[in-house]
């Protein structure tokens, strides 16, 4: 990519840049992250920018803010294979890819209104990752299966 | 190899090799059971039946197979005599239970909630159905009354018929048989069909031959096992619909006049009218097999998961 089109985003000092999004993923993202008008740190967006492959990408900077075990849960069901900066003074101090865990835990509710865990019981939800591509959960107590619809709805 | 342990929550969760040996366990303890001796297996040990909702059936198969292995079964057979009805969560009955016995077979109408209760005991949980979502004893007996009164499994061609969409003892069935190498007939209404997504899958995962079919007139000639489920009028907005349908998929002796000789007729049972009072004195029906044939595997699986080997 040409420094021109780099430009397009400023640099964060400290912060995530979230990268290789599926173009037009970034509103989701921020909305995973719980950005809104009440956000008061620097937060950058791309949208359909161009990537090596010559594809279309999206990217997300946010100044001073590391994501959370849930966050990167999350954002793997929408943007798996997206790469996660950890910026520290200019620098990518960490970088890892995003991948669906073999377990989502808590992340989700389960569409099956009869399933044990919509109810009163001490327990989180649990899917277990049956298929990436396309994107297929399975709740491990009731059976349910959720695909890429269903998923997208709750984030 | 084994089971000790183990919950057994889903027929899914168990491999072949689980399969095979909780049937060959089964045929052990048939044995001990023909031969009385089966009483000291199990002496000192408690099986607490949960049932949240009714069920003859397999309650009292449960309590029979812990009885024939010389345990003691505590329990109930309905929820509102029980704190349950106070509002007590499944996990605090499920953990408070846990302190009184060394296994728990429960039956509860909420899905998932024998996963829940799995990971709240300390003692094996044996799920005696939990809703819609599994009932793992009705189709390991199943599996073994087609071993038993066929001598195998594999290469068997099996029927199953009624209301496939919605029954899980048909989807539960019908993927052990593709698992373990039966050939597999779906007949049902139109409206009633075995969805397409499980098929595909059951073809894919176990590369099985499936035939589809929309009457038993089409299947009854060359199957090895007719497996009948019940047609529930409710499916039907019209009930002429539903009569006419259910015409389609009742089981007489004219029907069985096409059948080959040592066709066989399962049924979870309890049946309404899809099986005719007459078929039972013919050679073809092993429905009251069947229910037998569910102590020996409960008996199995007690002991199994409790590290008793026979």
């Amino acid at each position: 990519m040409s420094p021109d089109k780099e430009l397009k985003i400023e640099k964060i000092s400290k912060g995530t840049v979230i990268d290789h999004l599926p173009a037009g993923t970034s509103p989701m993202v921020l909305r995973i992250l719980g950005i809104d008008k009440k956000w008061e740190n620097a937060v950058s967006v791309a949208m359909n920018v161009p990537s090596h492959g010559g594809d279309k990408k999206d990217i997300v900077k946010v100044e001073d803010r590391i994501l959370e075990k849930e966050e990167t849960d999350k954002l793997s069901m929408i943007a798996n294979n997206a790469t996660i900066n950890i910026i520290e003074n200019y620098a990518v101090k960490e970088k890892h890819h995003v991948s669906p865990p073999e377990f989502l835990e808590g992340v989700l509710e389960c569409k099956n209104p009869k399933c044990v865990t919509n109810g009163k019981e001490p327990v989180l939800t649990c899917f277990a990752v049956e298929n990436t591509e396309p994107l297929t959960l399975r709740c491990k107590y009731c059976g349910r299966i959720m695909d890429k619809e269903l998923i997208e709805e709750q984030l | 190899m084994g089971i000790k342990g183990r919950d057994i929550i889903t027929t899914h969760s168990l491999s072949k090799e689980d399969i095979e040996y909780i049937l060959s366990s089964s045929e052990k303890m048939q044995k001990l059971l023909e031969d009385g001796k089966s009483h000291e297996l199990l002496r000192g040990k408690i099986l607490a039946t949960l049932f949240f909702e009714p069920s003859t059936r397999t309650r009292l198969s449960f309590e029979s197979a812990m009885n024939r292995l010389g345990g003691s079964v505590i329990g109930f057979s309905e929820a509102s005599n029980t704190s349950v009805k106070k509002g007590e969560t499944l996990a605090d009955t499920i953990r408070t239970v846990d302190q009184y016995c060394d296994v728990i077979a429960m039956r509860h109408p909420i899905e998932g909630s024998a996963e829940l209760a799995a990971q709240f005991a300390k003692a094996p949980i044996i799920n005696g159905g939990d809703g819609a979502h599994a009932h793992p004893t009705q189709t390991l007996l199943d599996l073994y009354t087609i071993k038993k009164e066929m001598g195998k499994i594999e290469g068997l061609k099996i029927a199953l018929t009624g209301d496939l969409k919605y029954s899980r003892t048909a989807h539960s069935l019908s993927y052990s048989l593709a698992m373990l190498g039966a050939e597999l007939v779906f007949a049902s209404p139109e409206q009633l069909k075995m969805t397409e997504d499980f098929t595909s899958d059951l073809k894919r995962d176990f590369g099985v031959n499936i035939e589809e079919k929309t009457q038993l007139e089409d299947v009854i000639s060359d199957v090895d096992v007719l497996y009948v489920t019940r047609i529930q009028g409710e499916r039907f907005p019209e009930p002429a619909e539903y009569e006419k349908v259910k015409g389609l998929f009742k089981v007489d002796l004219e029907l069985l006049k096409k059948a080959k000789e040592d066709m066989m007729i399962m049924h979870p049972l309890p049946r309404v009218d899809e099986i005719h009072p007459s078929v039972d004195k013919t050679k073809h029906a092993r429905y009251f097999e069947q229910a037998f044939y569910g102590i020996p595997t409960r008996m199995a699986l007690i002991a199994g998961v409790l590290g008793v080997e026979v």
